[in-house]
């Protein structure tokens, strides 16, 4: 540390200068193994999420290609199905039941968490906080390494529970006990549920050293000039995205903790009067409350969608205005909303408890928490569309992505005021309304996101572009489909259609969607294998796509873009830029963007 | 000297010292939840109390707070770069805290002796939990003091950053206030 003091005799000495100067001094060598795999630098570990989220999400989708099949042709049976899975799961190539309650389990556990948390927040905060608030690396480059690595152990044991003779867990995403707390109650609540909290606690691990260290690099790290309210809005709904997982997943670890007590010790914190059907035995457990559990759950599970959301929105009003040419409408009032999402998410979670026998009195507080809700989402949304409005728009594709977003947010969102209200909940709680609400409005959405941010964002992670042909092909398909998948839901979630059933055909007022459910599975299979294309685009473009030749390819303002255009560890070669404006200067005085990096002149028009 | 003048210099707090505030907060989230889960089956029927609180908490509680203390001399020992004794203190204080986690144990013991075992879901199964996932952190602290007096006791490098032991010190001081508000808590709601 001395000699840093000779180095900045000047006074505005910033903490992450005193830091990497340390680092600048001496350029170790990197082996394959310190680049590629035990790397400390962020971009490298963004990647490691973004490619192990990908892998998941090939993983979580094909689950759902399979019970599709089940849902939309429940009479018919697959051989091949029984070739590829064994006996036991498909006997005679029909899915069975305990396998695919498994299977709707790990696909929910596997998106919302795996993919949607570790892969998008993951590799975005990772590759964008230190890029753009004009860091080195991270407050802690080795905690962000243990980060990543405890999601690869976590997924691992996740990986591994699909393979052990029972099953995975098939209790559904939430793991409501009693069914998660009695391993004699399910095939999928024995081994497959340890192996489920297990991994899932690993994950709770690594989502909290990464949130950890995403907040101290924004607070602490930033480059000079970069006061928070020139921060691009990326960083702001990253910022609260660690902020939020930061405060609710410690809590749902804690209910993990007394769901494992009760498996194991004995305990009947969520026990009591019950009588088990599969051994006809009275259990001993008396004086627990089920309710409990989805206290301790949704409180972290409420926070938990807007984890997911938040990245994605701050990734659009970024791509949104650099494409639009124009700059973000309502800076302040973004960041606002930003703050009462956040502020909000903690006062919401039993409106997913309506028909828990929740106090009705009680349920009317969190009715018109939920709405509020409204209010921010819909500043955010009017923000997003005056952003375009009479815009310079360029259809490339992470734009057309972010568009994307945007539809499936309004639409989803307004279904999401029908599912508020306590009333109405009664007759749509656990319908495939339900699914239609939520995966459109946080599924579907975020991965618009993610998709927006990846074709935005390649042309930095590996100097090439992705192919636009495929992806054009891409975003259309996967737009159309999803809405032709989830749309159709919302007719079968209002006239009652319950969700997770195995089969639906024994009730004759559903009989009506036969048609409709076969419909929706073939489109699914179709949007998947498009899903594929875009991995191959992917993989493919990494090592042969077209080169990128200017370091600023989308005439972008933020500090990403002044850095080299496959940056080393450490970002920048010479001194980090200094910071004399706001992101946003897009269309200005005549002069088509301004980068952050511009003093301001003295002729220039204020905003 | 030169590192005074760059403390002195930067304004903001150090990214690791952050760090571990916002992991505090973190942590505090987690008891928040158990304590709030308790106060919740507290206003449920069928809910058992425990009789008393083993006397030997309060024993324990005595001894965390005399490593806090010890803790605190082992700071400031180190900014006056009296190393020996900075290493003695430090020794201290991982031994007391050893000393905690074990007296709490003798603690669970004698609660699980007077028939409060982990059948049902009353205080005493909340305390055996709550009380055990703080002994683990104060384990964790351990871990850490036990890594840094091999530093300490390092021949080859001499370290003069305060960082690491200002961080340890903080950590240390609060695993000790969780502990005087976990028991303040049963003392109040059993």
């Amino acid at each position: 540390m001395s000699n840093e003091a000779t180095v900045h005799g000047h006074s505005e000495v910033t903490t992450h200068e005193v830091h990497h100067d340390d680092h600048h001094g001496h350029h170790h060598q990197d082996t394959f193994i310190t680049k590629y795999i035990f790397s400390q630098d962020h971009k490298m570990i963004g990647k490691q999420f973004l490619i192990t989220g990908i892998v998941w999400a090939i993983i979580g989708g094909l689950f759902s290609v399979l019970f599709r099949l089940q849902l939309g042709f429940p009479d018919q049976s697959f051989p091949i199905l029984e070739d590829l899975l064994g006996s036991k799961w498909a006997a005679g190539g029909k899915i069975q039941p305990e396998f695919y309650y498994a299977l709707v389990t790990m696909h929910g556990t596997v998106l919302v968490f795996f993919v949607l948390t570790a892969g998008l927040s993951g590799t975005f905060a990772n590759l964008l906080i230190p890029l753009q608030i004009g860091a080195r690396d991270m407050a802690s480059p080795f905690m962000n390494m243990l980060s990543y690595w405890f999601f690869f152990l976590a997924s691992i044991v996740m990986i591994s529970s699909l393979f052990v003779q029972t099953g995975p867990a098939s209790g559904g995403w939430t793991s409501y006990p009693p069914l998660s707390a009695l391993g004699d109650a399910s095939e999928g609540s024995k081994a497959g549920m340890d192996l489920w909290l297990v991994s899932m606690a690993l994950f709770v691990v690594s989502s909290l050293l990464g949130g950890l260290n995403y907040i101290a690099t924004i607070l602490n790290m930033r480059t000079k000039g970069m006061t928070m309210t020139r921060l691009p809005l990326t960083i702001w709904a990253l910022f609260f995205t660690a902020v939020l997982g930061v405060l609710s997943f410690p809590v749902l670890f804690s209910g993990f903790i007394l769901l494992l007590f009760d498996r194991h010790a004995g305990t009947s914190f969520y026990l009591s009067d019950i009588f088990l059907a599969s051994t006809q035995k009275p259990l001993p457990n008396e004086g627990g409350s089920a309710i409990l559990y989805q206290h301790l759950f949704w409180f972290l599970g409420h926070p938990e969608v807007y984890i997911i959301l938040l990245p994605a929105m701050g990734m659009a009003s970024e791509i949104l205005s650099t494409n639009s040419r124009k700059p973000i409408f309502g800076y302040m009032a973004m960041i606002a909303s930003l703050f009462a999402i956040c502020v909000l998410a903690f006062l919401v979670w039993a409106h997913h408890m309506f028909v828990t026998g929740l106090n009705p009195f009680l349920g009317s507080f969190f009715v018109l928490l939920t709405l509020l809700i409204a209010v921010p989402s819909a500043i955010k949304v009017f923000n997003w569309l005056t952003t375009i409005w009479r815009g310079n728009i360029r259809f490339t594709p992470g734009m057309l992505f972010a568009l994307g977003f945007i539809s499936m947010f309004i639409s989803g969102g307004l279904t999401g005021i029908f599912l508020g209200n306590s009333t109405l909940d009664i007759h749509l709680h656990d319908t495939m309304f339900v699914i239609a609400h939520f995966h459109i409005v946080m599924g579907v959405a975020s991965f618009f996101g993610m998709f927006a941010g990846v074709y935005h964002w390649f042309p930095k992670m590996f100097g090439r572009y992705l192919n636009n042909t495929l992806a054009y092909i891409h975003f259309w398909i996967t737009l159309v489909g999803a809405y032709l998948i989830f749309w159709p839901m919302h007719y079968e979630g209002l006239a009652g259609m319950p969700r997770r059933y195995l089969d639906v055909s024994g009730w004759v007022s559903f009989n009506q969607f036969d048609g409709l459910n076969r419909f929706i599975s073939i489109v699914s299979i179709i949007v998947f294998a498009v899903q594929l294309l875009f991995v191959f685009n992917f993989f493919y473009s990494i090592f042969k796509g077209r080169r990128v030749k200017t370091p600023n390819p989308w005439g972008s303002n933020t500090l990403e873009w002044t850095t080299p255009i496959n940056p080393g560890h450490g970002n920048w070669e010479g001194e980090i830029p200094e910071v004399h404006r706001w992101a946003y200067d897009y269309g200005k005085d005549g002069r088509d963007f301004i980068p952050q990096t511009e003093p301001v002149s003295a002729t220039e028009s204020k905003h | 000297m030169e590192t005074q003048i760059v403390m002195e210099q930067r304004k903001r707090i150090h990214p690791a010292k952050f760090t571990l505030w916002v992991g505090i907060g973190s942590i505090v989230m987690m008891f928040a939840g158990l304590t709030s889960a308790y106060i919740v089956k507290r206003s449920q029927p069928s809910w058992v109390s425990l009789n008393e609180i083993p006397r030997i908490f309060w024993y324990s509680t005595l001894v965390i707070l005399a490593s806090s203390v010890t803790m605190q001399m082992a700071l400031r020992s180190f900014k006056q770069r009296e190393r020996p004794q900075y290493r003695r203190l430090i020794l201290i204080t991982g031994l007391l805290g050893a000393l905690f986690i074990m007296m709490q144990w003798f603690g669970f013991k004698a609660i699980w002796a007077s028939g409060t075992t982990f059948a049902g879901a009353g205080a005493g199964q909340f305390l055996y939990i709550i009380a055990g996932l703080h002994a683990l952190h104060v384990l964790a602290g351990i871990i850490a003091l036990i890594i840094m007096s091999f530093r300490a006791f390092s021949t080859k490098r001499r370290n003069y950053n305060p960082v690491p032991v200002e961080v340890m010190s903080t950590y240390w001081h609060f695993v000790d206030i969780l502990w005087l508000y976990l028991l303040v808590f049963f003392m109040m709601l059993t």
